[in-house]
């Protein structure tokens, strides 16, 4: 199964030459994109079949270090991930096929996409340290020339910049956490770590480093600053891929090394992981209340869905610690669902963000409205993955985010007051995300496709590509019936959970009308199909009535109109509207969120005015300092770049001087 | 191995450093070319004994190209040089000779520290001539440090490569190939600083690195 897998990679990899050539050709971009549907579907065929753990094969290949070999191995972790990556994958490049029409250089997207993938899914097939962060610079490198590829806008190459630093840091991180795994035997392939794990406070160290390494592509607070800056940048399939995929390799990375390579954890392991979890959560999601650009909600929205993730992977690591395997099962299953989830609903928004911008070239939401009678289609799927990604149900976003719940509530039968104490609060803040992301996709949905245009060119809208539309709906539908029937992932992903944790949750394909059981049947439950058919029923029920009780009768129309006659279309509830409560009460103190009102004096002509200032907390407090220090320090250390032989001679020497004598001093 | 062979080994060595405390004390040019002569004579001498004791003929090749070119080709190329400059007569230090020597004997003990530390289990004789060889070395850019005349600057790099070829020739097991290609880098590096202390004199009238520095604009 890995030679396969391999095969596909390197054909992705050989198809990055083929885009150079091709990119000018009319026939470039449906080859492109054509070809890595078919490898994406082909790679996530292969994780099917491998997750059930019966195939798992090795392959050495005689590359990169010489005395090392390249590893790559397919178990149940990365085959569960593969089965994510490649969806999400094979969803955009369905999107892009007929999307890419309205790229304006396809030359500087066609070569780099089908390398992105192959670099992604290296990552995940990756056995060694060697090979899995030489796969991880190619992917971070290979969307970074993705970002910039429209270069020429404003501020697109600033995001690059941002990426890039973040992202050498968090390899930089990881390096060290694979350095500190292999120990000093220096045996970097993945199986020589898991038989020797590091001792306490190595480990400890290796679990700060992973956060940090594979917390900052995932987009963590506080390192998330480059993330709502490059994703929004890149083209929008691209920007699909980045949110909805590539924070999950990130996660992944994350797993392999907490869960996997490390052994077995201490009891407060989950207590920094918890935090940074809750804290992503209801940051991610203030900060997207807070933007117009629809893009950039949609990625400070990753931000949130990572925290998630995180926070129910914090619950797993303290059940594991605790040896309760059961719990630790169920928050496992919970972020791995919430994974495929996300990876779904977030591809599929980014598409109909990439679909919106398509057709009205805009991206403000302010300037947006009235899309749903312009862009039917793309504005029925928009709807459901807003309706998924604010988790109700029936669709899928609300089953990982209730079995994460159902994992908190496992939470007063741990030892440690400390867990107790903290997970409720967790579980708290992570309640308080999930309501205020109901709130962002409203906002969203509501300013961008409902109420008038506010634009000319919200009025001038027109429908995507069948094509486009097409990889949406299917998105759609998987997000539908993953919300309906979840007990078939459940029990798929059993064979994972067993890898990481060391337990499996009861098998829920067999419990009666398809619902599923976490824990037992007395303690909670959930029907998926159920409360479909229930919604269903109810709304068409709902509809009846109105059309046929309400909408009968003769209505009048007020002559004032409610003062709103035909006003321009500026004047309707806007985004900024929208925030207004919730930026009050939630941000004056955080974002430091300030209104000012400026009334024109009596008999005055001039207009009122009405400014919301919002400052970055974590930019303002983190990186400017940084930015302030590292310049600071530059400039005193230009001096160096003028020094005259003999100075640099004697650097040198007193450099050795202090080596030696280092070594002299060490115990 | 132990006995008469040890010693003389030893005392190979040891002389090496005590040329190089010479060099490090004489602050004239032209003794100070004689004394790097010498130096290059106790190298040769030292890399020859170590050739007939561990029975390896190719380190007889070391030691002659060390006779050659250091002892001999590169000592009267310098000597030419300085007497065609005129500057056979003058004196050249930084620091004054008490400071310079005080560091050396300390640089000395530190690297035997560090080396009878770090080579605990190697051969006694390996352990001897690289803490010698480090001392040389540590020897050599302490002269580069401490002396403003290129000629100075050039002899220091010389003896430090001195101290290279002895600790190459201490391990076991260096091919001859990595030894001539050391020894003509720093032929190579001789007659390029040679036409560069001819372009500076000529450009400057002077070889005293600080008249360069003076003319970069720079202020002590």
């Amino acid at each position: 199964m890995v030679t396969d897998a391999l095969i596909a990679v390197a054909a992705l990899l050989l198809l990055a030459p083929a885009g150079i050539v091709l990119a000018s050709s009319p026939i470039g971009r449906p080859t492109v994109y054509g070809a890595s549907l078919a490898l994406a579907l082909l790679l996530a065929t292969v994780g099917i079949v491998s997750l059930s753990g019966q195939h798992n094969s090795n392959v050495t290949l005689p590359l990169g270090l010489p005395w090392l070999g390249a590893h790559f191995r397919i178990d149940a972790l990365s085959a569960f991930f593969l089965i994510v990556i490649n969806l999400g994958a094979a969803a955009a490049s369905l999107f892009a096929f007929g999307y890419g029409r309205h790229e304006e250089f396809p030359g500087r997207v066609l070569p780099f996409y089908p390398a992105y993938l192959a670099g992604m899914n290296l990552v995940l097939l990756a056995a060694d340290a060697f090979s899995f962060l030489t796969a991880w610079e190619f992917m971070s490198l290979s969307s970074w020339a993705l970002v910039i590829a429209h270069h020429h806008l404003r501020d697109i190459l600033r995001a690059g910049y941002v990426y890039l630093l973040m992202a050498s840091f968090g390899t930089l991180a990881l390096l060290f956490a694979f350095g500190l795994l292999a120990g000093t035997s220096g045996d970097y392939a993945f199986a020589a770590m898991r038989t020797a794990p590091p001792n306490a406070g190595f480990a400890a160290l290796v679990l700060i480093l992973a956060l940090v390494g594979a917390g900052s592509k995932a987009g963590l607070v506080p390192l998330h600053a480059w993330l709502p800056l490059a994703h929004p940048a890149a083209p929008s399939q691209v920007s699909a891929l980045m949110s909805g995929v590539m924070t999950k390799v990130a996660i992944y990375g994350f797993i392999r090394i907490v869960f996997d390579l490390v052994g077995p954890p201490a009891w407060w392991w989950s207590m920094p992981v918890l935090l940074v979890g809750a804290i992503t959560a209801v940051m991610g999601v203030l900060y997207a209340l807070m933007q117009r650009d629809l893009k950039r909600v949609l990625a400070y929205s990753t931000i949130e869905n990572i925290g998630i993730v995180f926070v129910a992977l914090g619950l797993a690591l303290a059940f594991k610690a605790n040896a309760m395997n059961l719990a630790a099962a169920l928050a496992m299953t919970a972020a791995l669902l919430h994974v495929l989830n996300h990876s779904l609903f977030k591809t599929l928004l980014f598409c109909g963000a990439g679909a919106v911008l398509a057709s009205t070239g805009e991206r403000n939401i302010e300037r947006l409205g009235g899309l749903i009678h312009r862009m039917p289609r793309t504005a029925f799927v928009f709807l459901i993955g807003c309706v998924a990604i604010s988790a109700l149900p029936p669709f899928n976003g609300f089953v990982s985010e209730w079995l994460a719940f159902q994992a908190i509530l496992v939470s007063p039968q741990l030892s440690s007051w400390g867990l107790k104490l903290m997970i409720p609060a967790a579980g708290a803040l992570l309640a308080l995300s999930a309501a205020l992301a109901g709130a962002c996709f409203v906002r969203v949905y509501g300013v961008t496709f409902l109420s008038r245009p506010r634009s000319e060119a919200a009025r001038n809208a027109h429908e995507v590509e069948g094509v486009s539309i097409v990889a949406m709906g299917l998105l759609a539908v998987a997000c539908l019936i993953l919300g309906i029937i979840p007990g078939f992932a459940i029990d798929a992903l059993a064979t994972t959970t067993q890898l990481l944790t060391g337990g499996r949750m009861p098998a829920q394909v067999g419990v009666a009308w398809l619902s599923i059981v976490p824990i037992a049947e007395g303690r909670s439950s959930y029907n998926g199909l159920l409360v479909f058919v229930f919604i269903a029923v109810s709304a068409m029920i709902c509809a009846f009535a109105i059309h046929r009780l309400a909408s009968d009768k003769i209505r009048r129309s007020a002559i004032w109109d409610c003062g709103f006659p035909d006003a321009s279309p500026m004047a309707q509830y806007s985004g900024s509207s929208f925030a207004q409560p919730i930026r009050r009460v939630f941000c004056t103190l955080m974002f430091r969120a300030r209104e000012i009102g400026e009334m024109p004096p009596p008999n005055s002509t001039s207009p009122a005015r009405f400014t919301a200032i919002v400052y970055d907390p974590i930019w303002d407090t983190l990186y400017a300092p940084l930015v302030q220090f590292i310049s600071f320090s530059a400039e005193k250390l230009n001096a160096l770049q003028f020094l005259t032989i003999r100075r640099y001679l004697s650097l040198v020497f007193a450099a050795l001087v202090l080596l030696l004598l280092v070594l002299a001093a060490w115990p | 191995m132990h006995g008469l062979s040890f010693d003389i080994a030893h005392l190979l060595a040891g002389s090496l450093v005590v040329v190089s405390f010479l060099e490090l004390y004489q602050d004239r040019l032209l003794a100070l070319i004689h004394i790097y002569a010498v130096h290059a004579l106790v190298l040769t001498l030292s890399v020859a004994w170590q050739a007939f004791i561990h029975d390896a003929p190719h380190l007889y090749i070391t030691a002659l190209i060390a006779l050659a070119f250091k002892a001999v080709a590169i000592p009267i190329g310098l000597r030419r040089i300085i007497i065609r400059l005129g500057i056979h007569r003058e004196i050249d230090n930084v620091v004054g000779v008490g400071l310079a020597m005080l560091t050396g004997i300390g640089l000395v003990a530190l690297s035997m520290v560090v080396m009878l530390r770090v080579t605990a289990e190697a051969d006694p004789l390996a352990r001897e001539d690289l803490a010698f060889a480090l001392s040389v070395v540590l020897l050599g850019l302490l002269m580069m440090v401490t002396r403003r005349n290129a000629v100075s600057q050039v002899i220091g790099f010389m003896s430090l490569e001195n101290g290279l070829v002895l600790a190459a020739t201490g391990a076991k097991g260096m091919p001859l190939v990595v030894e001539i290609s050391v020894a003509f880098s720093v032929l190579i590096a001789f007659i390029v600083i040679g036409i560069f202390l001819f372009r500076i004199r000529e450009r400057f009238d002077t070889v005293d690195i600080q008249a360069l520095d003076r003319f970069r604009g720079e202020r002590r």
